[in-house]
């Protein structure tokens, strides 16, 4: 279930919800640059960042470090919300062939991401149904949340692909993806 | 500014997680013998360097995903993703952790040449991103 997001010091807080395809501007410098600020200091320090920026929209309060390190070396990590059980079921058990990739594990690490993400996995309405290939830019909610995006804005070299979510969502790696901090690079 | 700003950004968040989630056990240096000592031979950077920018029969190169010279933040082919640099001078966390070493050569030989590479190809790969400077 989506959480609604709290206030943060550095950056104002989103009110709507992320069906908007408007694009906004930073407000200011100096947010922007306290928001880095943040996001480094939680690096640095090597705290879960879910929980030092308070709320986030998809962020799990305990992020796993297994699936960061295994699963985040080649793309975003993914909120585990996104996609319902079956679909993270049938990825766990296939990552010698993972999109046309090897990614695969020793099995306890399986076991150790499986047992952190399957309570996690989306239950809600929208991500119930389980998409074509298990892909995230293939359901529903998705295409539909996406559907102003021209091609050749996907296919520009600084987005590459829809599975980039950090191109465009500058927050993403935080879970957040609200529009408010949606930047489409040139 | 924004984007330089966002640049910055990527490559401090890339360095960071990269330190801050492997512990080194080993230096790249010491991978080198490791891989020189099963291959029972020398390695030659020229010839890393050679297998590393090659397609070995499959779409992708090693450099698809990490750049021609492995010296700088690179993108993941498919999705994007900010690689961070493989060479040792650009990246102190680069080939400090053994079994790290040992999976991702496992993972992405496959994805390259179909098969595992032998340690002659992983010590002249290794010998190749010690011998580049920033």
């Amino acid at each position: 279930m989506m959480r609604t997001p709290s206030t943060r010091s550095s950056v104002s807080t989103p009110s709507t919800p992320s069906t908007r395809s408007s694009v906004s501007t930073p407000s200011t410098r100096s947010q922007l640059n306290t928001f880095i600020l943040g996001l480094l200091l939680a690096l640095g320090f090597g705290v879960s960042t879910a929980v030092a920026g308070g709320s986030k929209d998809f962020q799990p309060l305990v992020m796993s470090e297994k699936y960061r390190s295994e699963c985040a070396s080649c793309h975003l990590a993914y909120p585990p919300a996104l996609l319902p059980l079956a679909s993270w079921r049938r990825l766990l058990g296939s990552l010698d062939k993972h999109y046309g990739v090897d990614a695969s594990l020793e099995p306890a690490e399986v076991l150790e991401i499986s047992k952190w993400l399957e309570p996690l996995a989306g239950t809600y309405k929208k991500v119930r149904e389980e998409p074509q290939d298990d892909r995230i830019t293939k359901a529903a909610w998705f295409v539909r949340e996406h559907r102003k995006i021209e091609t050749e804005v996907w296919l520009r070299s600084s987005i590459k692909s829809a599975a980039n979510c950090a191109a465009c969502h500058t927050t993403a790696e935080q879970g957040n993806y609200n529009d408010d901090f949606v930047r489409i690079p040139k | 500014m924004f984007k330089q700003n966002l640049q910055q950004l990527v490559f401090a968040m890339v360095l960071g997680a990269a330190a801050t989630v492997h512990a080194g056990d080993t230096t790249p240096t010491a991978q080198l013998q490791r891989f020189e000592a099963a291959a029972g031979r020398p390695a030659s950077a020229d010839s890393g360097r050679i297998f590393f920018t090659s397609t070995h029969g499959s779409k992708w190169t090693c450099a698809s995903c990490h750049g021609e010279s492995p010296t700088k933040v690179s993108k993941h082919a498919s999705t994007g993703k900010a690689i961070a640099p493989l060479a040792p001078a650009a990246n102190p966390d680069a080939l400090t952790d053994a079994a790290r070493v040992d999976k991702w050569f496992r993972r992405n030989c496959k994805d390259v040449l179909s098969r595992e590479c032998t340690a002659a190809e992983k010590s002249d790969v290794i010998a190749f991103l010690l011998a580049l400077k920033p």
